[in-house]
């Protein structure tokens, strides 16, 4: 685990403050998977630290999940839904004095999703599949499509990477906005939980065993199921699903084999962990949650990062502030230039070290009873306009540089 | 702009992380506060409601969590797709046992987690029904309903859910369902909220969602920026220079004297950056309404949240 024992300056707090050059330049990093909940500057996370590692000499490619529109054109990505965007290509503006690259690439469900089906079943089944209307709903809003294809996609990268197609030591990945932010972890369990699923199995069976004689109470059951669904259903949509769920049987096994690859790859030492939050308590909570999660999978949690801190001046406490502004108030009565703004400058320190100190208490809360865990706060900043300078000044952060 | 009262089902949505589940309860308290009777309802299994307000989680029951002046109270509910299946197939299916069958198979799984259009479906159709439900004397048994609903990137798909179905289910029963919750949230009686920050990004995607929603024929009713910032008194931002003599006379050292100034200057260009933000989402032509940043917290504990209510008071257009 990274991290040295150093304290943070500025909220004496005792919090071990990453070192994430330490992770980024040790070869034997080869992914970084950053995961959090939706909103707290998880991609933006993802950007910045693939940007530091590849300034610092790593070969990195980084897989986005849905960019804003404004870090894309920043990572000099196609627009999204361009067919182009879910292809690598290179970060322009990236100094690679120190011998690294950058390559960034969209996540495209719908693309990955097709190119699993086209590998995996002939030409003419893979056109009966994609013109089965259920295959549509399944492709853009099957809950977990995203998730399953996030791994696929990993899976994929790592493949080009091992066989020397692509140059990449490094592969920095942003996971989607889930509501949990464990379903990415779930992916592989969770679609072979629906296919294994007793009742899938009902539904596939008569066109999976033909009919035959021993199949005959299967199907008398199934049946009965069956028309209690279509009551409910309808039984075109039933009838759509069953043919769907028996075609893509072939499809999602060669996945599911991969999938399992690729979880076996994130659980071992060469991948780490960044847990992204921003300090409010819905998104500490759930970055709390995932912490006990990856540490009882045993998986390698490297830090928490929590974006869009508040940073007060240093040494300046409630009884420095109170203290100041009394003698202003003394100055000010007996007329002082200035009086008034200065007064309004410490009310305004007295608030920001009350924020600071209540999102510190908040970080402590996810810490606490656990073994150490390092963090690194990234401050809020004025203006929120990504582009390759903004990136390096939040991968300086996260390295622990404070900006003052 | 319609009355407040011709409104039974506010929905309030945002992009995550922007406070729309802080909006949506302090709403409900709100219309609580003039004496009404509220259903507050989330869908997607957070629990947001019940931390925000520190109750326990909230089950598949209507809970009274707060009361208001004049009789008003607030009830919550967490909407859950597999016990709304369940008691959708009880109500429409008499399906007792047959359901508790179809249960045991993992059918219920299976229809809850196929497509979100079927997901939503079940979750909005039991919003609907609270929206619908009356008393013996026919009275309604809410006078609104307020439904902390998924972010403005599924929002239009959520509400629409009426098409996608028909397409899909086409004739089933859960498609004639469809339809009949399509009536309603495309009516007057409907109103869709979207919570931002001033930030660009929010921003940005909350026009994006505006424009779907109007294109998707969903009426919308306030813009409501959350957390909005207070310029400094005095205009002491934009002259923090002037304020360094004063804080060195105090006895502060240079150092922090130059660091509170350039705080000041920074929250300055905050300001005015929401500033700008604020004329974009005006330009959007619906009502915007600001709830301020609570000075010195972080999150929304319930002091805060009913001083957000009473920034309400009158409801959301």
């Amino acid at each position: 685990m990274s991290g040295g024992a150093e304290t943070t300056e500025t909220t004496g707090t005792t919090w071990a403050v990453w070192d994430v050059d330490a992770l980024l330049d040790d070869p034997g990093t080869e992914i970084l998977v950053c995961c959090g909940s939706g909103g707290v500057g998880k991609t933006t996370t993802a950007a910045a630290l693939a940007v530091r590692a590849a300034e610092r000499g790593r070969r990195v490619a980084v897989l986005t999940v849905d960019p804003a529109r404004r870090l894309a054109q920043a990572l000099g990505l196609p627009a999204a839904g361009d067919d182009a965007a879910g292809a690598p290509r290179a970060v322009p503006g990236v100094d690679a004095a120190a011998g690294g690259s950058l390559d960034a690439l969209v996540l495209d469900v719908r693309r990955t999703l097709d190119q699993l089906v086209d590998a995996a079943v002939s030409p003419e089944r893979a056109a009966g599949i994609r013109a089965n209307p259920v295959y549509e709903s399944v492709a853009s809003s099957f809950s977990g499509t995203q998730e399953y294809m996030a791994m696929e996609r990993l899976g994929q990268l790592r493949a080009a990477a091992r066989a020397g197609q692509q140059p990449w030591d490094l592969l920095v990945v942003d996971t989607p906005p889930s509501r949990s932010a464990l379903d990415f972890l779930d992916a592989p369990q969770r679609l072979s939980a629906f296919l294994d699923g007793r009742f899938v199995r009902l539904l596939s069976a008569p066109a999976r065993r033909g009919g035959r004689a021993s199949a005959r109470v299967v199907s008398a059951v199934a049946g009965g199921l069956a028309a209690a669904m279509d009551r409910i259903l309808g039984a075109r949509l039933l009838r759509d699903v069953e043919s769907l769920v028996s075609s893509l049987d072939a499809v999602f096994g060669g996945f599911q084999a991969r999938a399992e690859a690729t979880y076996a790859a994130l659980a071992d030492e060469r991948t780490a962990f960044v847990v992204v939050a921003a300090p409010e308590p819905d998104p500490l909570a759930e970055a709390a949650f995932f912490v006990e999660r990856l540490r009882a999978d045993g998986l390698r949690l490297a830090a928490l990062v929590v974006n869009r801190s508040t940073v007060a001046v240093p040494g300046l406490g409630p009884e420095a502030v109170r203290s100041a502004a009394a003698s202003l108030a003394s100055a000010g009565a007996a007329g002082g230039e200035g009086a008034g703004p200065a007064a309004a400058v410490l009310a305004l320190q007295a608030e920001t070290a009350e924020r600071a100190a209540r999102e510190a208490e908040l970080v402590e809360q996810v810490l606490a009873g656990e073994e150490p865990l390092a963090v690194a706060v990234v401050p809020v900043r004025a203006g929120d306009v990504p582009d390759l300078a903004a990136l390096r000044a939040v991968g300086a952060d996260l390295a622990g540089a404070r900006p003052r | 702009m319609a009355a407040p009262s011709s409104v039974r089902l506010h929905v309030v949505t945002g992009k995550g992380g922007t406070g729309k589940t802080t909006t949506a309860t302090a709403l409900a308290l709100a219309l609580a506060g003039e004496g009404r009777r509220v259903l507050l309802c989330e869908v997607e299994g957070r629990q947001g409601v019940a931390r925000l307000l520190g109750t326990e989680p909230l089950p598949y029951a209507e809970v009274e969590v707060a009361e208001g002046a004049g009789g008003g109270e607030v009830l919550a509910l967490a909407v859950e797709p597999r016990a709304a299946l369940l008691e959708y197939l009880e109500t429409f299916y008499r399906l007792g046992r047959a359901g508790r069958a179809l249960e045991r198979v993992g059918a219920v799984d299976f229809i809850a987690g196929i497509a979100p259009g079927l997901r939503d479906v079940l979750l909005i159709g039991k919003v609907y029904e609270a929206v619908r439900r009356t008393e013996a004397d026919g009275s309604p048994t809410y006078d609104a309903v307020v439904l902390d609903a998924p972010p403005t990137g599924r929002i239009t798909r959520f509400l629409g859910i009426g098409q996608e179905l028909a397409g899909l289910a086409g004739g089933g029963p859960i498609a004639g369902q469809a339809t009949k919750v399509a009536e309603l949230l495309r009516s007057p009686a409907t109103a869709v909220h979207v919570v931002t920050l001033l930030e660009e990004l929010p921003v940005t995607e909350t026009a994006e969602a505006v424009a779907e929603l109007e294109a998707a024929g969903l009426p919308v009713g306030a813009v409501v920026a959350d957390r909005a910032l207070a310029p400094l008194p005095g205009g002491a931002g934009d002259d923090a220079g002037s304020a360094a003599g004063a804080l060195a006379a105090a006895g502060l050292p240079p150092e922090q004297v130059g660091a509170l100034v350039e705080q000041a200057r920074q929250h300055a260009v905050r300001v005015a950056a929401q500033q700008a933000q604020l004329a974009a989402l005006t330009a959007l032509g619906r009502p915007v309404r600001q709830l301020p940043a609570l000075p010195g917290a972080v999150g929304v504990d319930l002091e805060g949240l009913y001083a957000l209510a009473d920034l309400l008071e009158g409801g959301l257009p």
